[in-house]
């Protein structure tokens, strides 16, 4: 524990905490090694006409691209846009899909009814629904945040409810000896129990959003990456392309940390030890 | 003549279920007295447990009745502090918020609710505990903050459902003798249902003897032992002990 004093490290340990540490950087450097050597090839190839940059693009003009778009004032409205309706069909799919999970642990007849249903609906491609989201809507990020909430929700609520029908059923009849209501069940354990499955929602959701966005832009809009990548395709401008996929992933990335970062502010303190 | 706390009269159950049904329980009539430790010994699976959620009120009986205190059980009873098998304690709250469980279900958290927990936790050993989390502390502590959640709401009986079956043996024997002491300590009655012989001679003042499914009662034995100090510990070692074991023992009919 922390608030003890460490006693001198013995040989042995000092040798193993030195060897942790040596693989943790090696882990590390070896990423970025492996990150730079596919820009510098991917660059030297296509300035050695190896490969054709026209097909491929490359480093130094997708940086190009990147310059000018942000000259133009494009480049941070085309990344507000999509990460505003990512965000948005994030939000709302975890809401809505968490609140129908409540509902659906709440009363098992109306679980039971709507199951056959939900599992249609889970095998279906969302992305079919893309056409008739767009004439019920109409064209524009609305069409496009239902799309990514089609997508999400149901993965959600499915992930959800299984979470909180694994509570512990002991758990839950001890709750019960004291007298709990169904209300009181569910605060006091389905809930803290479960809070691992619904963060696990989040996080499935995020990649989930993106992909319904990204659609939903390739089928109907006027800004956002999707429609950078999907008019950069058809004006063969691989380096829009490719700049925009990019942007993309990083974007992706900072928005899964967000949730992990989210996760460790919910658990801290939790289950320290336990999970060691 | 000691005052009359439980009075179980003409108690019957049987489980619906699509594939038939369960006779678990049959006229089974029992009393218990105030300040009374009474075991209900049966082989697994014979209904035991159900006659327990039955007196707590988890459980509406087929047929007959459960008095408490005179006043009928309806539901889950304040009067009634129920400990399952493991303790259950919630590994997301400390053990001081762990122990205030049901006064917070009961709406009864206040002032002088926290300082009879805090109390609790001073008296039994678990005060400087009060902010660590359950996996931080052993097995038998574990049971003492269980038992003291179970006592926080200050129940006038307490049932113990297979309390200490999920432990290892020599833990097992230990934490009898610690739960033993503090529930004597608080005067409490209890009824416990347990499948182990020993664990029941060794803590009662009373052993109820249930057959197979449909539980029925066999027989009703008073456990006297000649000791200054009772403790479940000594109870096993007394020269009474083996009678006992092997009078229940042969009611029980166990085949293997």
């Amino acid at each position: 524990m922390s608030d003890k004093q460490e006693p001198a490290l013995s040989r042995e340990r000092a040798e193993y905490l030195r060897k942790v540490k040596i693989r943790k950087y090696s882990i590390f450097a070896t990423r970025i090694l492996i990150l730079v050597a596919v820009f510098a090839v991917w660059e030297i190839t296509a300035n050695l006409k190896l490969v054709d940059p026209f097909i491929t693009s490359q480093p130094s003009r997708i940086i190009r691209t990147l310059v000018n778009l942000y000259r133009e004032g494009d480049l941070f409205r085309h990344i507000g846009v999509t990460c505003l309706e990512t965000v948005a069909g994030f939000l709302m799919g975890t809401i809505l899909g968490t609140g129908i999970a409540i509902l659906l642990w709440w009363s098992d007849f109306i679980s039971r009814v709507l199951e056959p249903y939900l599992v249609v609906l889970n095998s279906l491609p969302k992305i079919a629904l893309g056409p008739i989201f767009i004439i019920w809507i109409g064209p524009g990020p609305s069409a496009i945040i239902v799309m990514a909430l089609a997508i999400s929700l149901i993965v959600t609520i499915l992930e959800v409810l299984n979470g909180f029908l694994s509570a512990d059923p002991e758990k839950i009849r001890l709750v019960q000896t004291f007298g709990a209501n169904r209300l009181q069940v569910f605060t006091k354990v389905v809930l803290p129990a479960n809070i691992s499955s619904v963060i696990n929602a989040l996080k499935i959701n995020v990649g989930l959003s993106w992909v319904g966005v990204i659609v939903g832009e390739f089928l109907v809009s006027r800004a956002g990456l999707g429609y950078l990548i999907v008019y950069g395709g058809q004006v063969f401008q691989l380096d829009l392309v490719m700049t925009s996929v990019i942007i993309l992933a990083v974007a992706a990335a900072l928005m899964y940390q967000g949730v992990v970062w989210i996760e460790k502010k919910l658990t801290k303190n939790r289950q320290i030890y336990g999970q060691l | 003549m000691a005052e009359e706390l439980v009075d179980v009269r003409n108690l019957g159950m049987k489980y619906q279920s699509p594939n038939g049904e369960i006779d678990a329980v049959r006229d089974v009539s029992f009393t218990v007295n105030k300040g009374e430790f009474v075991s209900l010994v049966g082989p697994s699976g014979c209904g035991k447990s159900t006659i327990l959620s039955i007196i707590s009120g988890l459980l509406k009986p087929t047929s007959g009745s459960v008095r408490i205190g005179g006043e009928w059980v309806r539901g889950t009873s304040r009067k009634v502090g129920y400990m399952l098998q493991k303790d259950h304690l919630f590994d997301w709250r400390t053990i001081y918020q762990n122990v205030l469980l049901g006064l917070e279900v009961r709406g009864t958290l206040n002032r002088e609710s926290r300082e009879r927990v805090l109390g609790l936790l001073k008296t039994y050993g678990l005060y400087d505990f009060k902010d660590k989390y359950p996996n931080q502390l052993s097995g038998g502590m574990r049971q003492r903050a269980a038992l003291i959640r179970t006592l926080a709401v200050n129940p006038d009986i307490l049932l113990l459902d297979e309390a200490f079956s999920a432990l290892d043996y020599q833990m097992r024997i230990a934490v009898t003798d610690d739960i033993y002491g503090i529930i004597k300590s608080e005067q409490k009655t209890v009824i416990l249902v347990t499948h182990d012989i020993s664990e029941s001679i060794s803590m009662s003042d009373r052993v109820i003897v249930l057959s197979k499914r449909p539980a029925t009662v066999t027989a009703i034995h008073d456990i006297k032992f000649n000791l200054e100090k009772r403790t479940p510990l000594a109870c096993r070692e007394a020269q009474e002990f083996p009678g006992y074991f092997n009078t229940i023992w042969k009611e029980l009919d166990v085949h293997v």
